[in-house]
């Protein structure tokens, strides 16, 4: 980078000249952020933001140009998160393919597979899901049964996926197939799988704090091309292993510290105050959980700070990254169980009336957290890996 | 500024973890306790710490120091938090010498900081009393004026290493009730001045403390260090920076007792393989060594703010985060550390013991998780 502050410069002046007005506060509903898609209806403003970003390669700054990325150093992307978030703008998009198949295919697609998919990503128009666990596969995700037969130059595939987020709203799956009954880890097949070819099927999954992005995929002979295959044929489980590593990034990602910690404190206040004493919390042992779970929370976000500062400082990841998913989760229970505390009663509400759309919140929030530490490799799982990976404690 | 160590850092540390292993082993701790050790640590060693700089590490260049940064005294302290070592810098560097650099006139930094930084002089901070627990402001011990001077009587306990200390720095009331943050005023005292009574204090952890009694000690204008009634918030900065210092010894105690506990479990066979591969301990080390990652992070993060200046309420606050959350991991360490050494982890013969009584001695030491906590809802006002 030449000359960092005229990047920034520039920078901030064409988001600011850019960005239409829709875009520059906090989505209201999950529904306002940009997943892109052919079955996305985005409002105007979102759409013309996901446009211009996408023409500038910025909804992936870092990607190559040759793809339809921005070509951006590492800290010329960190200048336009932080002039972006100077001017509160929303990013244009989010998802999987963002996330995970992207980078994924950057590093292990063949070319032809970059240039059909890695553009279409980056510009908005596909959106993926993750084809997975299967009702017989969950922590033992190489257990997994669903079969794809070689037949020409087709794959065809049978079988049944489960906790598909967001099946219903995709355009095309990676997904894990069985190609080789004999073997268990080396029988497996990663591919990439139209959702629109036939003999696709979904259907939506409730959970126990009701509706839930997530759905059940069902293959009848659906026809799969052979050039879909990622990596070789049957060496899908080290493809997996590498695209769950950016799963857990994402997860662990989303469970920094936003706006709930103010959020507690309020709530506490409100619901426990101490007599004669403005803005005190009047139970001591609720006082002291609170501010353990802050404690706990800055510990965390410090250590998500300073594992960015060895990849600044250009250090290798250090072994702290091991705790990101089993750690982030289960304080992010912590938390929701703690608002229950403190809410009491209140926090018992299914639906109205009698109960705000707050408290309802609380109530859908706790439950939908109990999710939260067994997808994506249960905690129980995260511990092994650290156990084995970073402590090296035998099998 | 960031959470990672620089290059010097690093070479800092490899220097004092070779000269800390090779002279100062746990062991050691054993050898003092059974031969009732007066000093229980080494004038020798003591010397070569000087003489790396180690000392004077966040004194000024101006008074014999380095001038270095926290971060490098953190460095330090971690390592020597690795070998449990016992050698006075709680109450020299931590207290001592942060006490005189905050508040001391400029007569008196003369006067103390080179002497501490070349390794001549020890230094203790008689700021606790026997009913006054963690808080600071409990301070019955009166100071009368008396000629010119001051008159000093009362008593104070865990003076930590008071034993050996040159000079006492005394907080005494020159005015208000026990519990007051006003009327505290700090004194110098020679710890050969007539009337201190300095009674060696034997502690679980092997670490050096005294009780000391001040029986109508007489002491100049000039022994008042940080101005008449203005020893509260002294004593407040001192402990809050001591706080975060010893945060680093913890982490390195941990750090150690944990990666003692690791071999033990790779290498202790039961029912014909290591115990490490069961899983109802492969699960406990995985959730103390994220315990431990948190900690790291959060002691750097205390160190970095005081690097960077941060004002006395965010020091305060960072300290209290700081110890909190290494009370809790170095005690859970200590703890796991004998549970997965089984019988061999309960008996004297085996070093593991040694983390698990430092671990309960510091984590009582200027305030305990739940004390800490308890401060920060006070200081974010709720």
């Amino acid at each position: 980078m030449a000359d960092p502050e005229a990047f920034r410069e520039q920078t901030r002046r064409w988001l600011d000249a850019s960005a239409p007005a829709g875009v520059r506060t906090p989505p209201k509903t999950p529904d306002e952020v940009c997943w892109g898609g052919r079955k996305g209806k985005y409002h105007e403003d979102v759409r013309r933001w996901l446009a211009v970003m996408a023409e500038r390669g910025w909804t992936a700054p870092t990607w190559p140009r040759e793809y339809g990325g921005g070509g951006l150093s590492k800290d010329e992307a960190r200048i336009l998160v932080e002039e972006m978030a100077k001017l509160k703008l929303r990013p244009p998009l989010t998802g999987f393919g963002l996330e995970m198949i992207g980078p994924l295919l950057l590093q292990a697609g063949s070319e032809e597979q970059k240039r059909e998919h890695i553009p279409r990503i980056a510009r908005g128009e596909i959106r993926w899901c993750q084809g997975y666990s299967e009702p017989g596969a969950g922590s033992d995700l190489a257990g997994l049964q669903t079969r794809a037969e070689r037949d020409g130059d087709d794959y065809v595939l049978n079988g049944q996926k489960v906790w598909t987020s967001y099946g219903d709203r995709s355009d095309w799956m990676f997904i894990l197939v069985r190609t080789d009954r004999a073997k268990k880890h080396a029988g497996i097949t990663f591919l990439l799988m139209d959702m629109d070819t036939p003999g696709v099927q979904v259907r939506p999954i409730k959970l126990i704090s009701g509706a839930s992005p997530f759905t059940e995929t069902f293959l009848t002979d659906v026809r799969v091309p052979r050039r879909n295959v990622v990596g070789q044929e049957h060496g899908g489980w080290n493809i997996a292993k590498m695209l769950l590593r950016f799963e857990r990034n994402m997860i662990a990602d989303v469970f920094k510290e936003r706006d709930d910690r103010k959020r507690l404190l309020d709530m506490a206040r409100r619901c426990l105050p101490a007599a004669g004493d403005h803005g005190r919390i009047g139970d001591a042992v609720l006082r002291d959980r609170i501010t353990q779970l802050e404690l706990d929370q800055l510990c965390f976000d410090l250590t998500l700070a300073r594992s960015r500062d060895r990849l600044r400082a250009g250090q290798p990841p250090g072994a702290e990254v091991s705790l990101f998913k089993l750690y982030g989760t289960e304080l992010n229970q912590r938390r929701r169980e703690l608002m229950l505390a403190v809410a009491g009663p209140q926090a018992l509400g299914w639906e109205g009336p009698g109960f705000t759309d707050e408290e309802l919140g609380l109530t859908r929030d706790w439950l939908r957290s109990r999710g939260n530490t067994i997808e994506g490799g249960t905690s129980e799982i995260q511990l092994n890996i650290i156990a084995k990976q970073v402590l090296g404690l035998p099998d | 500024m960031s959470l990672v160590l620089t290059q010097e850092q690093e070479i800092l540390q490899r220097t004092a973890r070779e000269l800390v292993q090779s002279r100062a082993p746990v062991k050691r701790l054993r050898t003092y306790r059974d031969t009732k050790d007066p000093d229980g640590f080494s004038r020798e060693l003591w010397a070569e710490m000087a003489r790396l700089g180690w000392l004077g590490i966040v004194v000024p260049e101006a008074y014999g120091g380095s001038g270095l940064g926290w971060r490098d005294l953190m460095v330090v302290m971690e390592e020597l938090g690795r070998t449990l070592v016992t050698e006075p810098f709680t109450g020299t560097v931590l207290l001592g010498t942060t006490a005189i650099v905050l508040g001391g006139t400029e007569a008196q930094k003369q006067a103390h900081l080179p002497p501490v930084a070349a390794g001549q002089r020890l230094l203790a901070l008689a700021y606790q009393e026997p009913r006054g627990r963690y808080d600071w402001r409990h301070v019955e011990t009166r100071a009368e004026r008396a000629g010119g001077g001051w008159k000093l009587t009362g008593e104070k306990a865990h003076v930590l290493d008071g034993h050996v200390a040159d000079f006492l720095l005394v907080s005494a009331r020159t005015g208000g009730e026990p519990g007051d943050a006003h009327g505290i005023s700090c004194f110098l005292v020679r710890r050969d001045a007539p009337g201190v009574g300095v009674e060696r204090m034997w502690r679980v952890d092997g670490r050096g403390a005294a009780a000391v009694r001040f029986d109508g000690v007489t002491v100049s204008a000039d022994a008042v260090l940080g101005g008449e009634g203005q020893g509260e918030p002294l004593l407040a900065r001192t402990l809050d920076r001591a706080t975060i210092a010893l945060s680093a010894e913890m982490l390195g105690g941990m750090a150690a007792c944990f990666e003692m506990t690791l071999d033990y479990l790779k290498t202790r066979k039961q029912f014909g393989v290591p115990i490490g591969s069961f899983q109802a301990l492969k699960h406990r080390a995985a959730r103390l060594f994220v315990e431990i990652e948190l900690a790291r992070s959060m002691v750097m993060a205390a160190h970095q703010a005081l690097d960077e200046d941060a004002d006395d309420q965010r020091v305060a606050r960072l300290a209290g985060a700081a110890k909190a959350r290494c009370s809790d991991a170095f005690v859970l360490a200590g703890n796991e550390g004998v549970q997965m050494h089984g019988g061999i982890g309960m008996t004297d013969e085996h070093d593991v013991g040694f983390f698990l009584k430092r671990a309960r001695a510091a984590e009582i030491q200027f305030g305990d998780a739940a004390f800490h906590r308890e401060r920060i809802a006070s200081i974010d006002g709720y």
